[in-house]
């Protein structure tokens, strides 16, 4: 069955590197370019994993991730967070607050690629 | 019957039993089957109280004082009845503490204090000499008597004896051998001597008996029981006013009190009474029989010292007889010859135990707190090196006896015929209460310190020295006399008698309260004044509220270091033989469920306490301590780390007042640094800010760029769309990040004073025309309406032209971005004020919130920012414009109106810079100069 992919970013540019991406390795993508917008594509789409950028608009990435954390039937979703922000205390909130990953922009395509696989537990 | 060699035979067998009894009773004490652990056996060994001072002198003292004698045994009653709260408490901190001595114990208390320890000792051995001479004068005196049978003589001036016939000298040397064979045949770490005390229970029996045998003799025998007796004392005019309690004037009540006070003390402090009845009490529960058995005893022993005073008054009315002799004289001179050598013996039985027990006190104190802590000190002698000490320590111990007793018999020789008996003793007891305030403060006040012990008692002994001391030895001629009748260098105030000229009292009095003032104000002035170390602290509350702690564990938590087992085993061994040490790793092994020597016991803080403690009932606290702290590599403990474990309230409270009031003083010195600090950090939060937020505006387009290269990269089969529309977006990206960096290094620049400036004269007409020109394409391209509203004339202004234009630039960009979409419609107007000129860049666009106008001009701040849509631009063309402006001396700012359109407006200040020449047009006039 084919996983799906939540991107949630308002770089419209950065989007379309990941569409691409994960597209090409077979996934089924959509984007949210909000928090709220994301949280709505959640609770519609039931996306396997999100790649949840941390300055988001409306509501930010951590907000985000928090709130999945806290409903119960969203506790299978895989979070990889990404930020331009690279901060010590960032990434350990974020993995505080739940998050599988956290990885910092500019990101490596083929690490980024290799975590996402890791954490929907495909190889190759 | 009572040549001299019968006597000397007797003497000699009588102390010859007493060895059977002590060998006997310590042969069974170390096959664990003790004699002496009953009550009785208790309450008779305190007994030794009674002295041959009160077996001569208290006759001696009735015969002159008639009941004043008493007093010296009231103390001893009264101050049992304390018993029960003072002694139980002492008993229960020497137990806990393996307390060895009088000295160690004050030690112990006070820190573990070697100096005090030491203090003590000096106390001690020189307060108890009179005490000690007291005994050889009463022996060597009696038995000169009795060897004069059937004639009664007085013995003549000591001195002038030869030494071969110098009884005392004979008595001091004899009881110093017994003493060495009685009490160091070998150590114990406790340091019980069961097989003394079992000849002293012995002593006491005979004495009593002896007594009680004379004074029924002459009640009974010689006259006709206390009705005859005291019938005949009322008749005789000479001696009725014996009968009279107190001698009537003011002085009696004082002199009574005190001497109460002072044997109180005695039945205390005496060395040889804390060793009987504080060391050698193998079982606390015997003190119950003993607070009414010993009273008893006393009773009994003074029922008869009235009668027997009373008779021999009578009988020797001339005063040719010593009063102090007639227990022995009066079965003398009734020619009862085997009473008279009971009593000799009951005599001599007094002083061998008084002697005995002082003694062997007197060198344990002054072996383990006096010389070792001092040798181990040496460290040329190396002690800590060698292999067995038992021997040094008995060594010490036995040179201490003997030293001791040849003392007590030169104090004897120098001053003992300058005063009665009892006299004599009360000199020592005054010296022995010395001790009361460190100690009862010791065991009650938890704020006494150490600092307060030293002074209070070198200030007591002091003012003993001088008022007690001092004049026996001017009476007895070894100082000038005058010392003592007009005071020191003629000062009156300082007589020794009469201190301050206080006068109406007995030497005793006098001595007493001067030095109790003396002690007990320098011990709490000192307590309070210097505060103790942590070692006292855990010392005081271990003694002070011993029955609030659960026993020996608790000291085990005041250590932290490292140790190890074998260590500490050869320590042990070296001190107490390899043997005890064996029996005292396996006794802690077996506490513990572990077996000895299998090598399984912990070298913990516990080990290392019981250890310690063991080692100081062989050689004292403060010297276990070194020997200990020499095996281990210790390490101090902080003062958080005490205060934590002795959770003492009010310690904690009063430093955390003083931290507290520390804290708010400093507040307020550096309130005004805590605002300025502020106001830095809130820069500096401010700088962090603006590099966290660059460092991400710049790390956004890198990202596209990199991940979109590698795309491009690892695909090389990419479709050429998708090719084409990538590499579109890299090379946006690049430009954006481009000039992101050239706005964020100009800012910077400008921000810093860095920046270059290149002013020259210009024409702001001009520059707003070109600036229009230049957005043409744009402005085009939008179809938007761009109107121009510019003066004829305009005086010209000096500022950077570059800058300027970058300005314009920046603001019509803004329009162009804002303005409505339909029909945008933009002006540029420019006005002249009376100083400046001013230039408006209106847009017909949505406007801006009022909450939003300032929030444009901060570093990359963009209006909507909260929209789904995502601003373009960098968010920094604003904030350079308005320090480009303000650089020269201008102002920038927004007029707005929510939905109606914005006016940015700027004004560049006509300075005096300008040339005044006003370029217009087709005018030539040179007119106008700038105001």
């Amino acid at each position: 069955m084919t996983k799906t992919v939540l991107v949630a970013d308002d770089e419209p540019n950065i989007v379309v590197s990941l569409e691409y991406l994960l597209e090409r390795d077979g996934y089924s993508v959509k984007v949210a370019r909000n928090g709220e917008e994301a949280l709505a594509h959640i609770a519609q789409f039931h996306p396997d994993l999100i790649l949840l950028d941390v300055m988001l608009p409306l509501r930010n990435g951590f907000e985000v991730c928090q709130k999945i954390r806290q409903t119960p039937e969203w506790q299978g979703i895989r979070i990889i967070m990404l930020t331009a922000k690279g901060r010590e205390t960032e990434v350990s909130k974020g993995l505080a607050l739940g998050a599988d990953a956290y990885i910092t922009k500019p990101f490596s395509t083929k690490e980024l690629m290799a975590e996402v696989r890791r954490l929907l537990g495909d190889s190759g | 019957m009572l040549h001299e060699t019968a006597i000397i035979a007797v003497a000699f067998a009588y102390l010859g039993i007493l060895f059977a009894i002590a060998y006997y009773a310590d042969e069974r004490a170390d096959a664990g089957r003790s004699v002496i652990a009953s009550p009785y056996i208790y309450s008779l060994s305190l007994a030794v109280y009674a002295t041959a001072w009160t077996f001569y002198g208290s006759v001696g003292r009735a015969a002159s004082d008639g009941v004043g004698f008493l007093p010296i045994y009231i103390g001893p009653t009264l101050m049992i009845a304390l018993w029960w709260v003072v002694m139980r408490k002492i008993l229960r901190i020497s137990k806990q503490n393996r307390i060895t001595s009088l000295a160690d114990f004050i030690a112990s208390r006070y820190g573990k204090s070697a100096l005090l320890g030491g203090l003590v000792t000096v106390i001690a051995v020189i307060g108890i000499l009179p005490y000690i001479s007291l005994q050889l004068k009463a022996v060597s005196n009696s038995f000169t008597i009795l060897v004069q049978y059937p004639a009664i003589v007085m013995p003549g001036n000591a001195a002038t004896l030869l030494i071969r016939q110098d009884t005392a000298l004979w008595v001091a040397l004899i009881l110093a051998a017994f003493t060495i064979v009685f009490g160091t045949r070998h150590l114990d770490a406790a340091e019980h001597h069961q097989g003394m005390v079992a000849a002293i229970a012995f002593e006491s029996l005979v004495k009593l008996l002896a007594f009680l045998a004379v004074g029924v003799f002459v009640t009974f025998g010689i006259y006709d029981g206390f009705g005859d007796l005291f019938g005949r004392v009322a008749a005789a005019p000479k001696l009725r006013a014996m009968l009279a309690p107190l001698e009537g004037a003011a002085g009696g009540y004082a002199n009574w009190a005190w001497l109460t006070i002072l044997s109180m003390m005695a039945i205390m402090f005496l060395p040889r009474q804390f060793q009987v009845a504080v060391i050698e009490n193998l079982d606390e529960k015997h003190l119950n029989k003993a607070i009414w058995l010993f009273p008893l005893y006393m009773l009994a022993i003074n029922v008869f010292v009235l009668p027997i005073a009373f008779g021999g008054l009578l009988r020797f009315p001339d005063g040719s007889v010593d009063a102090d002799t007639f227990v022995l004289t009066l079965p003398m001179a009734e020619k009862h010859e085997l009473l008279a050598l009971l009593v000799f013996i009951g005599g001599l039985s007094a002083a061998t135990g008084m002697v005995i027990v002082e003694t062997i006190a007197l060198s344990t104190m002054v072996c383990n707190d006096l010389v070792m802590p001092v040798l181990l000190r040496i460290r040329r002698l190396r002690l800590n090196e060698r292999r067995d000490l038992t021997g040094l320590l008995l060594g010490i111990r036995r040179g201490a006896i003997v030293l001791i007793l040849l003392l007590g018999y030169l104090y004897f020789k120098l001053a003992g015929e300058a005063y009665a008996l009892v006299s004599i003793g009360l000199i020592s007891f005054a010296a022995v209460a010395q001790f009361a305030p460190a100690m009862f403060g010791g065991i009650f006040w938890k704020g006494g310190t150490r600092t307060g012990a030293l002074c209070g008692l070198l200030a007591g002994f002091a003012v003993w020295l001088y008022t007690l001391l001092l004049p026996a030895l001017a009476r007895s001629g070894w100082l000038p006399i005058g010392i003592v009748d007009d005071g020191p260098f003629g000062i009156e105030l300082l007589r020794p008698l009469q201190l301050f000229g206080l006068t109406g009292l007995d030497e005793i009095s006098h001595a007493m309260i001067w030095s109790m003032i003396a002690n007990v104000g320098a011990y709490v002035i000192a307590s309070l004044s210097v505060s103790p170390g942590a070692d006292e602290h855990r010392q005081a509350s271990l003694f002070v509220d011993v029955f609030r702690h659960s026993g020996e564990a608790r000291g085990a938590r005041f250590w932290r270091g490292t140790a190890s087992v074998p260590d500490l085993y050869n320590l042990l061994a070296r001190f107490l033989g390899t043997a005890a040490a064996d029996a005292a790793f396996g006794q802690y092994a077996n506490a513990k469920g572990l077996k000895w020597p299998d090598g399984q016991l912990v070298a913990d803080a516990e080990l290392v306490h019981y250890v310690e403690v063991q080692l100081a009932g062989a050689i004292g606290a403060s010297s276990a301590r070194i020997m200990v702290a020499a095996v281990v590599k210790e390490e101090a403990l902080t003062l958080d780390e005490v205060r934590e474990i002795l959770d003492e309230a009010s310690q904690v409270v009063a430093y955390s007042h003083r931290l507290e009031q520390k804290s708010r003083e400093l507040e307020t010195t550096s309130a005004e640094l805590r605002a300025a600090n502020e106001r830095l950090t809130e820069l500096d939060r401010l700088k962090d800010d603006f590099i966290s937020t660059v460092t991400h505006e710049l790390r956004t387009p890198l990202t596209s760029i990199r991940a979109l290269s590698e795309i491009l990269h690892d695909d090389p089969e990419l479709d050429r769309r998708q090719r084409v529309k990538f590499l579109g977006i890299i090379i946006k990206e690049s430009e954006r990040l481009t000039r992101l960096i050239n706005q964020v290094l100009d800012l910077a620049k400008i921000e810093s004073g860095n920046a270059e400036w290149h002013s020259s004269e210009l024409d702001l007409r001009e520059l707003i025309e070109e600036a229009a020109a230049a957005v043409g394409p744009v402005i085009a391209e939008h179809r938007i309406a761009l109107a121009l509203r510019l003066p004829d004339r305009v005086p010209a202004i000096t500022a950077d032209r570059d800058r300027l234009m970058q300005v314009m630039l920046n603001l019509l960009s803004n329009a162009v971005k804002f303005c409505d979409r339909e029909a945008g419609r933009i002006t540029i107007a420019l006005t002249r004020q009376p100083d400046a000129l001013r230039i408006d860049v209106v847009d017909n666009g949505p406007g801006i919130r009022r909450e939003d106008q300032e929030l444009i001009f901060q570093k990359f701040r963009q209006v909507g920012d909260t929209l789904t849509e995502k601003p373009h631009g960098t968010g920094l063309g604003l904030p350079i414009s308005r320090q480009i402006v303000q650089h020269f001396g201008g102002r920038l700012w927004v007029e707005s109106g929510s939905g109606s359109g914005a006016t940015f407006s700027f004004t560049m200040p006509l300075g005096s810079r300008t040339t005044g020449s006003v370029i217009s047009a087709g005018d030539v006039n040179a007119a106008g100069v700038a105001p």
